[in-house]
């Protein structure tokens, strides 16, 4: 005991090992094992005799498989950028407060406390064949065909947009107004209008938020399940990998090939993730000096 | 004087004639600015000095354009300017806070506004490195802002705007987060670029030693209100009132009964007492009155004639290094603030002189 007292460091460490102890529990527990036991299973094919990496092997030759990859690729990116572009439009336009700013902050937010299922609800009563909006425009005599906005990857992208939007939105908005403001004054002094303010000031300074908002939604889009099955075509243009998993887990019942679809789609995100970072550091490596103790 | 070499070709500043303002400014129902009256000449260099709260930077703020006024008009050479957008004024503007570009070198930063103006690659590279020399920062082209110390920046933020040729200089408190010994330097080296560079400068401050050794004119403000205007030396040695006397280091305060009036001199009662200040216009007989004087200006011990001595005790010593000042408790129950070489000590009994021509003779408020 009077040894580790008179070494004050490694009482440190000891002191923060401890306290570390239950979130690395947790994280071991919750993440990493079930992880690790997802990458095990999908190595031991559901038959006896195949090689261990069979699941992958038979996912990327199946087409109707790989190309469920493509599908939420092209599902996730369109939506990943109206949502950074139009929470990043909204946010810089609130940096210095609005009126009613708590009530549109507030609305805008709204959709997250409402839940995946209720939000696709809402989009096929809205949206739907029948839904309100066409039976307006019907009645209105603008169409004379309903529009056909659910069942499709438009019906996905508005979900996804209205469940992600909110996340992206209070993010820069925190991100935008915590930019000091006399820097919009001094460039203005220096005979810059509004769009050189963004362009050449703002913008390399709102960059790095910006990057990490688009990665965060695009990983969040991408693992899309209920919406693609409530207001997509889950058989069809919107069979995204997570229902191809989930198929194969719970039509199947092969575990093991629906954990190897797993993994690649952790891979896939990873994979840009990667991309997003690399991206972020080119762009950014000026920015970042100074940044923080401006 | 000859123009430096960062304004070679140009000649000196193209500095205004004249501005001349009068403007309001209301935050809801809260009026900030009443109706202040300003009126600058070319190549002047004026400070607004005040308390915090007291209108200045919100008044620099409208000269700049960043904060519409809410009645009044700006006029600058005859022609009316506040409707300019601050972009098209061609002020510069130095902030409290730098406000320096933080993703920009220090090369970026000087060259931002030259590079709006389309200005060539060859005349922006040669404007930037002679005004980075003029500011003593020739060879920090390539930092950033957060690897430079706060006069460094400071000293950036004034060659970002310089490098323009603002046709006015407006200082926001450019030296308040600075330290005591930088700040110091740095007062000389902003006066010594307004005289280089026949500047025309508006400076804001609430640091009266920076305002009386950097100014041709000081503006005091009040609440919104201008209590007094003119030069150092009239700011410093006759104040026009309570406000800017506390302001400019008048400790003490006597409230007095105004009596005769003879050769120039007039009596005042105070605690019983007659003493004997220099007249003013308008100030009556019977009248009540305040007399300032600076604890520098009290003399220990008795004066010859013995005229204007009071007796007191020492309360309280304050340390200053070469000097101390000292808390007197008076016989008749007033205080008085007293400054002096020589080593006072608590407790003590005291004679002080006030001399007749250190009182300045000021309204009651």
């Amino acid at each position: 005991m009077a040894r580790i007292r008179s070494d004050s460091r490694s009482e440190l460490d000891l002191v923060a090992i401890l306290c570390l102890a239950p979130s690395l529990l947790y994280v071991l527990a919750m993440f990493v094992y079930p992880f690790l036991y997802g990458i095990y299973i999908s190595l031991q094919p559901k038959k006896r005799d195949a090689g261990i990496f069979s699941n992958y092997v038979a996912f990327f030759n199946d087409a109707y498989q790989y190309n469920t990859i493509k599908t939420t690729f092209m599902l996730a990116l369109p939506t990943t950028v109206a949502v950074v572009l139009a929470a990043l439009f909204l946010a810089y336009g609130m940096r210095r407060g609005i009126w009613f700013e708590r009530t549109i902050t507030t609305i805008l937010v709204l959709p997250i406390s409402l839940g995946v299922v209720f939000l696709s609800e809402g989009i096929l009563g809205f949206y739907g064949h029948n839904g309100w909006l066409n039976q307006l425009l019907l009645a209105a005599g603008l169409i004379e065909n309903p529009l056909e906005l659910t069942h499709n990857s438009i019906g996905v992208t508005f979900s996804l947009f209205m469940q992600n939007f909110p996340f992206c939105f209070l993010m820069l908005l925190g991100y935008i107004s915590g930019i000091d403001p006399s820097l919009e004054s001094s460039a203005r002094m220096l005979g810059a209008g509004p769009w050189t303010i963004f362009r050449r000031v703002m913008f390399p300074l709102i960059a790095p938020g910006l990057i990490i908002a688009f990665a965060l939604v695009f990983v969040m889009s991408f693992a899309v399940f209920p919406s693609a099955v409530m207001v997509g075509q889950p058989a069809g243009s919107t069979r995204t990998i997570s229902i191809a998993a989930y198929q194969q887990a719970f039509e199947q019942y092969d575990m093991s090939y629906a954990s190897a679809i797993a993994v690649i789609m952790g891979l896939c995100q990873l994979a840009a993730l990667v991309v997003i970072v690399l991206v972020r550091r080119r762009m950014t490596i000026a920015t970042t000096m100074g940044v923080g103790k401006r | 004087m000859r123009p430096s070499r960062a304004y070679a070709g140009r000649g000196m500043a193209d500095s205004i004639d004249k501005l001349q303002m009068s403007i309001t400014k209301r935050y809801g129902g809260k009026v900030v600015l009443d109706h202040f009256p300003l009126e600058i000449g070319g190549r002047e260099f004026v400070t607004f000095l005040g308390p915090s709260g007291c209108g200045k930077s919100t008044a620099l703020g409208i000269i700049a354009g960043l904060v519409p006024p809410s009645d009044g008009e700006i006029h600058l050479n005859g022609r009316r300017i506040d409707d300019v957008s601050p972009e098209k004024r061609g002020f510069g503007m130095v902030f409290q806070n730098y406000a320096l570009f933080p993703h920009l070198t220090v090369f970026g930063n000087v060259a931002f506004g030259l590079s709006l103006q389309k200005r060539p690659s060859a005349e922006i590279e040669q404007r930037v490195r002679d005004m980075l020399g003029l500011v003593r920062l020739a060879g920090y082209e390539d930092r950033y802002p957060g690897q430079l110390s706060g006069g460094q920046q400071q000293r950036v933020a004034i060659a970002r705007a310089l490098v323009l040729h603002p046709r006015l200089m407006l200082f926001d408190e450019p030296l308040s987060n600075l330290d005591a010994k930088l700040r110091v330097e740095m007062r000389a080296e902003i006066k010594q670029l307004h005289a280089q560079l026949g500047l025309t400068s508006i400076y804001v401050t609430h640091d009266q030693a920076e305002a009386l050794s950097l100014s041709d004119r000081i503006v005091v403000l009040r609440e919104g209100v201008l209590m007094q205007v003119g030069t150092p030396q009239e700011i410093h040695d006759r104040p026009k009132n309570v406000f800017v006397a506390d302001f400019m280091g008048f400790r003490n305060f006597l409230d007095v009964t105004l009596g005769k009036e003879a050769g120039g001199m007039i009596e005042a009662g105070f605690k019983g007492q007659i003493l004997q200040a220099r007249a003013r216009d308008s100030f009556r007989p019977g009248e009540h009155a305040v007399l300032a004087i600076r604890p520098e200006d009290v003399r220990l011990g008795k004066s010859g004639d013995g005229v204007n001595v009071l007796r007191g005790k020492v309360e309280l010593v304050e340390y200053l290094g070469r000097e101390q000042e000292a808390e007197i408790a008076l016989d008749g129950g007033a205080r008085l603030w007293v400054r002096s070489h020589e080593k006072l000590v608590l407790g003590e009994m005291l004679d002080l002189t006030l001399p007749a021509d250190k009182f300045v003779l000021l309204r009651r408020e």
